[in-house]
């Protein structure tokens, strides 16, 4: 194993949730960041090269598949991986239809990538959490976090991303009086121009709290439920380390946890999905 | 949690990614699945109109078949009609036949009857002037006694 290869309980568990980041040291050199230190120095312009790599890979796995799909799609008996694509895409599209009431082509497409990104990105925490990064270790990379969703950097990522529609067509839809009306003239209102005036600043304050939860939760779920998952992955393979009785143990637990993570993992991608829907739903729609 | 460029990497691949599915992806499905809809709903419609036009087909020759089986009675009793007329005619025709060769007979009997009468008649007048001639052999003379045996004959 490499040089960082982890000794105790404490430092295996640090090191497998340690992106491989790549940044300016402090004395100007450009490299992977080894240990906390490395990272406050590298700051804000540093990437995770881990995250990035398995998040590009998912992706593009996802949409080269569904791309073969849609290349031979057919209007005749669709065979086995289109009839999988054909029953997804179904699938999203009734969500889109039940959550979101107008009509835009963006929002079902839009569903279906994060479905299925997010689903992939998740279950790249059923795969041990060992392998991969022994492997890595084996090939002189000293950290790497292979599950994207357990980094917030990713999770922000897409949630900003939907955050910026949502603000888009709010402004779109309403206009920008419209959307701004709506942040500052409701819950509270009043005939009263004085007293209207006195409310701006408590609802502006509501209303904004209201609209920035939105990526902040729609993020922070995933994030935590996926680091959690992780987390446990992790402990349980700690107990390996033990005697043959606790690593016996340690394999039960583990078969036991990934299979409940597999509804874990649909479910959070399912969420995040519904989520992006209701919130561009609302974006789009006129208050009355 | 550090935060660091990776949220701007991921945000551009997410945009891209979207974009890709909207352009490339998702409308072919889309289209795939209608196509096949419009296909399925066209194949049931058709199925629909299969099945009412062998409805159709089945009352038909259901009343057909009705039809021709009245037609059939009717020809029948037609030809029972028809049958019992032939054989009345050619018994009356056969009677006719009969009767008329009943008379011929009858009247090729009565000729028979007359002509051998004729012939008796012919045979008796000369044995009668035969048996007179050798009666009267000498004394009588054949023109003397013409006259008698003129009403001998007369009435036989």
């Amino acid at each position: 194993m490499s040089a960082t290869a982890p000794h105790t309980s404490a430092e295996y568990i640090k090191h497998h949730l340690t992106n491989l980041t790549y940044g300016q040291h402090a004395d100007g050199h450009w490299g992977i960041a080894h240990g906390a230190e490395d990272l406050a120095e590298m700051g804000f312009w540093s990437i995770n090269l881990d995250s990035m790599f398995f998040s590009i890979a998912l992706g593009v796995l996802f949409l080269w598949g569904f791309r073969k799909a849609a290349k031979s799609a057919t209007a005749g008996v669709p065979g086995g991986w289109q009839n999988f694509v054909e029953w997804v895409v179904e699938f999203i599209d009734e969500s889109v239809r039940g959550s979101f009431s107008g009509k835009n082509p963006l929002i079902a497409p839009l569903a279906l990538t994060i479905f299925i990104w997010v689903f992939l990105m998740n279950f790249m925490d059923l795969i041990a959490v060992d392998w991969l990064p022994w492997l890595a270790g084996m090939m002189g990379v000293s950290y790497l976090k292979i599950v994207p969703s357990t980094d917030p950097n990713i999770t922000f990522g897409l949630s900003l991303s939907v955050f910026a529609l949502v603000l888009y067509y709010s402004v779109k839809m309403k206009g920008l009086g419209g959307f701004v009306g709506e942040l500052t003239l409701m819950p509270f209102q009043s005939d009263n121009k004085v007293v209207q005036t006195l409310f701006m600043p408590i609802n502006f304050l509501l209303e904004g709290v209201t609209l920035i939860a939105k990526p902040v939760s729609l993020s922070l779920r995933l994030f935590g439920n996926m680091y959690a998952g992780e987390m446990i992955f992790i402990l349980i393979a700690l107990m390996y380390g033990g005697n043959l009785f606790m690593g016996a143990f340690g394999g039960l637990l583990q078969l036991g946890w990934a299979i409940f993570h597999i509804l874990i993992i649909t479910l959070q991608a399912f969420i995040f999905m519904t989520l992006t829907i209701v919130y561009l739903d609302m974006a789009s729609q006129e208050h009355h | 949690m550090n935060f660091n460029a990776t949220l701007i990497g991921q945000s551009i691949t997410f945009l891209v990614f979207v974009w890709f599915c909207m352009k490339f992806v998702w409308p072919p499905i889309m289209a795939a699945l209608e196509e096949r809809k419009g296909k399925i709903a066209e194949g049931l419609a058709a199925a629909d109109r299969g099945r009412h036009e062998h409805e159709l087909a089945q009352k038909k020759a259901t009343e057909t078949l009705h039809e021709v089986k009245l037609q059939a009675a009717e020809i029948i009793s037609r030809a029972e009609k028809r049958g019992t007329e032939i054989i009345e005619e050619a018994k009356a025709d056969a009677r006719e036949e009969a009767d008329r060769i009943k008379a011929g007979a009858m009247a090729e009997m009565e000729q028979e009857v007359n002509r051998a009468r004729e012939a008796l008649r012919g045979q008796v007048v000369s044995i009668a002037t035969a048996g007179a001639g050798r009666i009267l052999k000498r004394e009588l003379d054949a023109s003397a006694n013409d006259e008698l045996l003129k009403d001998l004959v007369a009435r036989i």
